[in-house]
């Protein structure tokens, strides 16, 4: 057992050609123990690829990572003990039954007879199998089935579950399922999951990776990436006092960089404010209004969207190359 | 041990819940009996020298059935793994590359065997009905079966080397039949060219499946056949072993 104070993920430089072409290009992050890392990108951006190396499916061309300290292509054991990994489109043996599948994917992580069926219990519990355990798994809904794979990606209780676009064509409501279930068997261990549906990871996941054509473009929690769009945020305001003086007060706020005033309904004015970057203006505008006496009907500040930081980032890409 | 066990298991379940195993069993069988019928009746008035296990193994309906059945058998071994994505999953457990290999060959090889299984009451049919009760030997049809666990063995490891090849699993049992026929039909060479002494025809004669196979029915189990086709065995489990490995090259 390594020591629990190692990351869960260690990735450096990781490169990954195919061919002449890089797939992955010098990838280094960490992920920390109990984290939910939601691993972003557009459709060939290097997710699998990158996610297949840390499987040990496949070696990477230069560089290196580990998971829980073990060298992904000297330990490979190792690392596969630790890991639940569920690939992209969730591959089932699909003329086996429920629980006889997972009673052989235990089997197979090399859990004894008795703790596999315990375990086997636990995890169709867990995943909302019971109904279906005697059925053939070919014979199952979508959603069902993505259970399956998670029930197998959790049955041998990995340190590290590695899940590859776990809610790919599912439905509203049952990705909404599959959704609270990744929350819930998440508690206890680190999760590494890749998407490119923003929603998805900015429900789930505690920080975000963002890659794009192979390379991290950004990374850091959703408030930390808010943070640093700040650049673009407005402050709403709905103030009652007369233009003249709310034009005064905005110039004579030096965090204030650009304001715009339009009237509302009633006697009402909206104010869109531009502050400079990572200021926060709504304790001021409160104040102020308190001490002009104005009443305040509306102090909002537009918070960007996953979606739009990741535009956002993949956009300056594309406008660079 | 314990994933490999596990593995044989399930490669062993996944043939006899697919209607493809069940045919492959019913094909072998009506073949084999018709064989047997004709061999019977070619064989009921007029005395004959060669034991009845030769007559009944070393024929053209023998020899249909041990070229195509092993390449149907493993056609799926790796190929639908593949083809399916499952092959993902199971490499990505802690499972060695050689466990894996080492499985699906013997899954695939006790499915084999096991279709030939119902052939053990075909000398007990004889016994009951012949007058003659010497006809049928037993270590004739020990020695017999001998002969089809080792060529057997062989196919199910070319069988399982061409499907790690691709993942169209009719592409796996083309090749499989393509260079399982081959190395049959060396057999013939020695028919075409005339049998003159000198080192080519001995070559022949210790390749020739046909020579090999009358020894095995007539109970002579030949140490040189038998290393001969565990050897080439192990070179296609060998050549498997390293395929499945090349994924991991740089």
């Amino acid at each position: 057992m390594s020591a629990p104070t190692t990351p869960m993920i260690e990735v450096e430089n990781l490169t990954k050609r195919y061919g002449g072409r890089a797939a992955v290009r010098d990838l280094s992050f960490t992920v920390q123990r109990g984290e939910i890392v939601g691993f972003l990108g557009q459709n060939g951006a290097g997710k699998t690829t990158t996610m297949r190396m840390l499987s040990c499916f496949m070696p990477a061309t230069s560089g290196t990572a580990r998971v829980a300290g073990f060298d992904v292509f000297t330990q490979a054991d190792e690392v596969r003990r630790r890991i639940g990994y569920m690939p992209e489109g969730n591959p089932l043996h699909v003329e086996m039954r429920v629980r006889e599948y997972l009673k052989f994917r235990a089997r197979l992580k090399g859990l004894s007879a008795g703790r596999s069926r315990e375990r086997v219990d636990i995890v169709t519990e867990q995943c909302g199998l019971g109904d279906v355990a005697t059925k053939v798994i070919g014979t199952l809904s979508g959603g069902y089935r993505q259970r399956v794979g998670l029930a197998d990606a959790l049955v041998h209780e990995p340190e590290l579950i590695i899940l590859d676009e776990p809610t790919k064509n599912l439905d509203a409501h049952l990705t909404r399922a599959v959704r609270q279930l990744i929350k819930d068997v998440s508690k206890d261990r680190t999760v590494f999951i890749s998407s490119h549906l923003l929603p998805e990871v900015e429900l789930t996941c505690t920080r975000v990776i963002i890659i794009h054509q192979g390379a991290i473009r950004e990374s850091g929690t959703l408030d930390e990436l808010q943070r640093k769009m700040s650049a673009g945020q407005q402050v709403i305001a709905e103030l009652s006092g007369p233009v003249p003086d709310l034009r005064e007060a905005w110039e004579h706020m030096a965090e204030v960089e650009h304001f715009d005033i339009a009237a509302a309904e009633g006697n009402f004015h909206r104010c869109s404010l531009t502050p400079r970057a990572g200021v926060d203006l709504r304790p001021q505008i409160f104040e102020l209004a308190k001490a002009r006496g104005w009443q305040l009907r509306e102090l909002t500040r537009t918070r960007h969207s996953l979606e739009d930081i990741f535009v956002h980032v993949t956009k300056r890409e594309q406008d660079e190359a | 041990m314990q994933p490999f066990l596990t593995l044989v298991r399930r490669e062993l379940g996944s043939c006899y819940v697919s209607l493809i195993g069940y045919v492959i069993v019913a094909a072998v069988q009506f073949l084999l009996g018709l064989s047997f019928v004709i061999v019977l009746q070619a064989l009921v008035n007029k005395p004959f020298d060669v034991p009845v296990t030769e007559a009944f193994f070393n024929n053209g309906l023998f020899w249909l059935v041990m070229l195509l059945a092993p390449p149907i058998i493993t056609m799926r071994t790796f190929a639908l793994e593949k083809y399916s994505g499952t092959y993902e999953t199971l490499m990505t457990a802690p499972v060695g590359d050689f466990q894996v290999v080492l499985a699906k060959f013997t899954g695939a090889l006790c499915f084999f065997m096991s279709a030939w299984l119902p052939l053990l009451a075909y000398p007990f049919l004889l016994k009951r009905f012949s007058v003659d009760l010497s006809v049928v030997d037993t270590g004739a049809v020990g020695g017999t079966f001998i002969g089809i666990f080792l060529f057997g063995a062989l196919y199910i490891s070319l069988g399982c080397f061409a499907s790690s090849l691709t993942r169209n699993q009719i592409i796996a049992a083309m090749l499989a039949i393509v260079i399982g026929l081959g190395l049959f039909l060396l057999s013939y060479l020695t028919f075409i060219i005339p049998p003159k002494p000198g080192w080519q025809s001995a070559l022949l004669q210790h390749v020739s499946m046909i020579e090999h196979m009358k020894d095995f029915t007539r109970g002579t189990v030949d140490t040189r056949h038998a290393v001969y086709y565990l050897s080439l065995t192990g070179l296609f489990l060998f050549l498997t072993l390293k395929v499945v490995e090349s994924r991991r090259w740089k």
